[in-house]
């Protein structure tokens, strides 16, 4: 929790007064039990009932004046646990966004989406719950013991011993059930996966039949959080009962040890209730510290998973904006470059050194799993070469800014996705500030500009979420226009034509090739077809470069590719 | 009045534990007895220690120990209590969970199609949590709340009736203001709830993508988006929070007053001598034992407030119309022979948009048809009609000359093997996922079904073989690796039908050579329906649909079309143009 503490610093204000507010309060009410005594030792056995009178303004003075105290301090602590919160949401979100793409692989988008949900709530009202109650409880507590030394001491160490004890139990409870509530959450993380998985897989899921089996684990899941939950309840059930004897068991010792008192003298029967009174005050206070402490310790949890979450670290930096990009360099080099995924013992590039000159069409072909998908990420920096370098214009890449890297290449990935909204602000996403010229443009190289212009609102046509209004190939033609808005130097396709049919993806290599002549066009694709009239093939084996050149050397020259194409003769003449 | 039976609704859940719901509440009576009647006890106690030299010890020390007998017993009951206020709570809240994940599994696709995955998961988990505690402080609370004030006022009127007269004047105040907090508290919960769904969205879309947006550099513009929902959520969340915490000071206000009032009149009373001083102390401790459950029952009712706003949102999802049932007189399909015709179907997903019209073909058993055409033609409509993940508008698609309509669902379902474009794995062990079908099969059949599917020699490279986890993201295996994967889980079924789209598309061409002929072993006898982009595929099969806007333009062998040299021949030839 202390380690979210910084996302308050805008909030000290609110963090100060709600605190401040609840303390007057406490103060108020731990006055009330004095004023009683006044009234049964003065009022009651004087018969003055002016004097009872006056009390009781008094006591709704103090009545009135702890609402307004109260009402402040709770307006702001919600101000700032809500203020915690959405700073927590806000910095959370951008800290993602800088996440490398092997930390996105590691520790994977649904804890990210939880953590960023529900995690982020659950610190959020601990947040809140402890402005309120946090400082007031121990102030209660404090305040009644002082209270009741100024009454008398003898009986007042009946309230030194009853206090650390309550407050033994309260610990060893909690401390009991705060591992529960880990066990809980990882079964519910469970709950929330089986529900994600019967959504995105309904078409499975139905196709084999498999309802009746789905239920049933779901069923067993809840059960098991339903378990959980409960023995966790048992034995934070426990709290209430043991405190209150605890605290029941004092009050008979402030009956006892009070009565030597008033037998001697020392004391009055108005204020051993007045004691009575306050150590009532402790238990609620207590308790509701309890209830704190259990809400607290989710919430740390909570915040927990949320500071891991921030502890992951972002990319790194290495920009260099003294090196400059150079001409008369090919556009793009790999020299000697090697890669492992994290968590690999296997490289999944080798030693790969190739050039490109600007303008040129390389085709990246190989077999599932030979690096091309790999070799693609590491142009865009998605990941860094543990081994070798990688220039573009003669910088290397990693001393690029992201901005200009980003800039200057144009991708469309493997899987389509498109965000809610506009046709129009999903294809801006390169460069905001495109023409529909340029829209039309990009639609028309991508083939997809007749049926965007079959829809009524044209590239206003909504979107909605993940496009599910779209078939897969609409989708992925919208991909490929949205990487071409810009005019990016470097357009990647990655396998991305694989929802086409032959015809619309012959169309579109053929328009990409014709329009962007300056353009540097890598298409990754398992077709020969897709490739052979690149101006360089790069042939993917097992991580390793096994050929490069032209499709002709290639088919001569490199046993791989003469494998590939021949095993797609079927499909079409092979050379 | 909406809330008071949303609130019934949430209750008629809890229906099943009732025996529990009985023992709870006479654990809650005896619980609040014995608490009750402790102060008495006290006040007694407080009486001989009257004053100087005047304290009967022998007398105190049998009161004392009476006080601690009470609270013994006291702190059992109420433990008990917990415990089966715990166990309504969480079983009730199982089956409300169970429930709407069961109406998932009925609804139309359509309704999956069409609504935020995002919302819905929010629905089943954060909304179903809400309840969950709303329904135990319900329980725990409120009944002993109930109880308590109900026994309180019958213990104070035994002692005094004028003050118990005045402290239940005060009452209603009390339960008017709560009231008053929590009606207009309820739609700020529910606002903040809509919001929340709608950042769950945007978060599932934004970091579900993450490395897309990386790709184009979107960081900033998602980021902006999601400060806009943010600041509305910090608004509406704010108001939220602080009307509901208005409850408790409003309240405590409240109680004070009752106090103040119990401690004038009474101590005019004794004053007067109708009353001892120990019997004000219990009275005293009365008006606060008394106040106290206003206290929680008002906090108890904000959390109500969340809970039955989530409660709302789950019946939602809970009363969504199910898909039509299957008919009653519907057949179970064993062994299909294979014949699939369709009449004059027509289909569009939105009335405004037609899609499929006047649609008819058919295909004999162990045919293989091919479906072709330009992206966006109505290739993956055909399959959803297929399957009946959506129902026709009009006209009949016949399996074996029986309408479909008039077949379960499940068994027309299960008559087919389906390999989707989009592959979809659970989270679970490669093994699992294979076995899918039939959960039953042994790990022979399992890796036969591999190797029939060449997925074998990859699934062995893993680093736990077939007991590799596979991520829910699938992120831990290639995109072809899936696909295969898809592929064995089909080979180990091996329905009578079969419907492939597109499946192998990211499947590098040599396993895909083999794939090809694990198919073709596969779909003999069988009659197929492929969406293929594969020309050697098409090439060979008995029928070909060359569809265009969702219209079968063409349909004949792959000789035939050629000859004609229509759409089917230009779609062919543009392959070579390349």
């Amino acid at each position: 929790m202390l380690k979210l503490a910084r996302f308050l610093s805008a909030y000290k204000k609110e963090c100060v007064i709600g605190p401040l507010f609840k303390f007057l309060e406490a103060c108020f009410e731990l006055i009330v039990p004095l004023i009683t005594a006044v009234i049964i030792d003065k009022g009651i056995k004087t018969g003055d009932t002016a004097c009872i009178a006056r009390m009781g303004a008094v006591m709704v003075g103090l009545g009135v004046l702890g609402l307004a105290c109260s009402l402040t301090a709770q307006y702001f602590a919600a101000k700032a646990a809500m203020g915690f919160g959405t700073e927590v949401r806000a910095a959370l979100f951008r800290h993602i966004s800088k996440l490398s793409y092997s930390e996105i692989d590691d520790i994977g988008m649904p804890t990210l989406i939880t953590r960023l949900t529900e995690d982020v709530n659950q610190a959020q009202a601990g947040v809140n719950r402890l402005i309120r109650l946090f400082l007031r409880s121990p102030f209660i507590v404090v305040g009644a013991l002082i209270m009741a030394f100024t009454v008398d001491t003898e009986t007042a160490f009946v309230f030194l011993a009853a206090t650390p004890v309550i407050g033994i139990v309260i610990w060893f409870i909690t401390a009991k059930v705060l591992p529960c509530y880990k066990t809980i959450q990882a079964v519910l993380d469970r709950v929330s996966l089986l529900t994600r998985e019967n959504l995105t897989g309904v078409r499975v899921i139905r196709a084999f039949s498999k309802q009746s089996f789905e239920r049933q684990r779901f069923s067993e899941t809840c059960g098991d959080l339903c378990e959980k939950q409960r023995s966790a309840g048992q034995i934070a059930a426990l709290l209430n009962p043991a405190t209150s004897v605890i605290v029941n068991a004092a009050v008979i010792g402030i009956v006892f040890v009070g009565g030597l008192q008033v037998d001697a003298g020392r004391l009055s029967q108005g204020e051993v209730i007045a004691l009575v009174n306050y150590m009532t005050q402790i238990l609620i206070a207590l308790i509701a510290f309890a209830d704190l402490i259990v809400i607290t310790t989710k919430a740390a949890a909570s915040a927990e998973r949320v500071a891991e979450v921030f502890a992951l670290p972002t990319e790194p930096d290495e920009t260099d904006k003294t090196e400059t990009t150079k001409t008369g360099y090919p556009r793009l080099v790999f020299d000697d470059v090697s890669f492992a995924y994290k968590h690999s013992d296997v490289p999944a590039l080798r030693d790969v050194s190739f050039s490109v000159p600007a303008g040129s069409t390389v085709g990246v072909i190989g077999g599932t799993g030979s690096g091309k998908s790999t070799l693609i990420n590491l142009i865009a920096r998605f990941y860094r070469p543990i081994k070798g370098k990688i220039t573009l214009d003669g910088k290397d890449v990693r001393k690029y800014e992201t901005e200009e890297l980003r800039r200057k290449i144009g991708i469309v990935p493997q899987k389509a996705a498109l965000f809610k909204g506009t046709v129009r602000d999903n294809l801006t996403w390169r460069d905001k500030n495109a023409t529909d010229d340029d829209l039309w443009t990009a639609l028309s190289i991508a083939q997809g500009d007749s049926f965007i212009r079959s829809r009524k609102d044209g590239l206003d046509a909504v979107i909605e979420q993940n496009g599910r209004n779209l078939s897969g190939g609409q989708k992925q033609r919208l991909t490929i226009a949205r990487a071409l808005v810009g005019k990016p130097e470097i357009l990647i396709l990655d396998d991305s034509a694989s929802a086409l049919d032959y015809a619309t993806d012959a169309r579109l290599r053929k328009a990409v090739r014709g329009e962007t002549k300056d353009m540097t066009v890598f298409i990754v694709s398992q077709r020969v077809a897709a490739v052979r009239n690149s101006d360089l093939i790069l042939v993917l084996d097992d991580g390793r470069i096994a050929g490069i050149g032209k499709h002709e050397d290639l088919f001569e020259n490199c046993p791989v590719y003469r494998d590939i194409c021949l095993s797609q003769s079927n499909d079409k003449e092979a050379a | 009045m909406k809330r008071t039976s949303l609130l019934r609704r949430l209750l008629s859940f809890t229906r099943p534990h009732l025996p529990y719901l009985g023992a709870a509440l006479i654990l809650a009576c005896a619980t609040v007895g014995l608490t009750l009647y402790a102060p008495v006890l006290t006040g007694r106690a407080i009486d001989l220690v009257a004053g100087k030299d005047a304290v009967d010890f022998t007398a105190m020390k049998k009161i004392l120990a009476q006080i601690g007998i009470v609270v013994g017993a006291a702190a059992l009951t109420q433990w008990l209590m917990s415990l089966c206020t715990n166990r309504i709570t969480y079983l009730t809240v199982r089956d409300i969970r169970l429930k709407a994940f069961e109406k998932l599994q009925n609804v139309p696709l359509r309704f999956i199609d069409t609504h935020p995955h995002g919302d819905i998961l929010s629905r089943v988990i954060t909304d179903v949590e809400q309840i969950a505690d709303g329904l135990l402080s319900g329980f725990t609370q409120l009944f002993t709340g109930i109880v308590t004030i109900a026994a309180t006022i019958g213990f104070m009127l035994s002692v005094n009736g004028k003050i118990t007269a005045f402290v239940v004047f005060v009452t209603p105040l009390s339960l008017f203001v709560a009231n008053f907090i929590a009606k207009h508290s309820f739609s700020m919960f529910r606002q903040q709830s809509e919001t929340r769904g709608e950042m769950t969205a945007l978060i599932e879309e934004t970091v579900g993508n993450m490395k897309l947006v990386k790709a184009f550099g979107r960081e900033k513009e998602q980021a902006e988006k999601f400060d806009d929902l943010n600041r509305r959520l910090q608004n509406c969340g704010v108001k939220a929070l602080f009307f509901s915490a208005m409850t408790n000071p409003c309240t405590r206000f409240l109680n004070g007053i009752v106090y103040t009032g119990v401690c004038l009149i009474g101590a005019v009373f004794a004053a007067a001598g109708a009353l001892t001083v120990g019997q004000l102390s219990c009275f005293l401790s009365y008006a606060n034992q008394y106040t106290k459950p206003f206290n929680e029952i008002s906090g108890v009712i904000a959390e109500l407030q969340s809970a039955l706003a989530g409660a709302k949102r789950v019946f939602e999802i809970i009363d969504a119309d199910e898909q039509t049932p299957d008919a009653p007189d519907a057949v179970v399909l064993t062994d299909a022979a294979g014949t699939v015709a369709f009449s004059g179907v027509s289909f569009s997903y939105s009335p405004d948009a037609k899609l499929i019209e006047d649609l008819s073909f058919s295909a004999e058993p162990g045919q293989k048809i091919a479906i072709v055409g330009t992206t966006g033609c109505g290739k993956t409509t055909l399959i959803n009609l297929l399957m009946r993940f959506y129902d026709i508008d009009k006209g009949r698609i016949d399996i074996d000359g029986r309408n479909t309509q008039n077949i379960t669902r499940d068994s027309l379902r299960s008559s087919f093997g389906m390999v989707l474009q989009d592959t979809w794995l659970k989270a679970g062990t490669v093994r699992d996922n294979i076995a899918y079908g039939d959960p039953d099969a042994d790990f022979e059949r399992v890796v036969a079904a591999a190797k029939s599917a060449h997925a074998d020699s990859f699934i062995r490279k893993l680093p736990q073989g077939y007991d590799t986890e596979i991520s829910e993201d699938g992120s831990n295996i290639s995109q072809g690796q899936k696909q295969l994967l898809c592929i064995a889980r089909v080979m180990l079924a091996l329905p009578p039908m079969l419907i492939l789209d597109e499946a192998t598309s990211s499947i590098d061409t040599l396993t895909e050579i083999r794939v090809q002929k694990a198919f073709d072993e596969m779909t003999r006898g069988r009659t197929s329906f492929i969406v293929a982009h594969r020309l050697s595929t098409i090439r060979q099969a008995d029928l070909i649909l060359v569809m265009d806007k969702g219209r079968i333009i063409e349909q004949g062998r792959h000789d035939d079309l050629m000859a004609k040299g229509g759409f089917y021949a230009d779609l062919h030839n543009s392959q070579f143009s390349v």
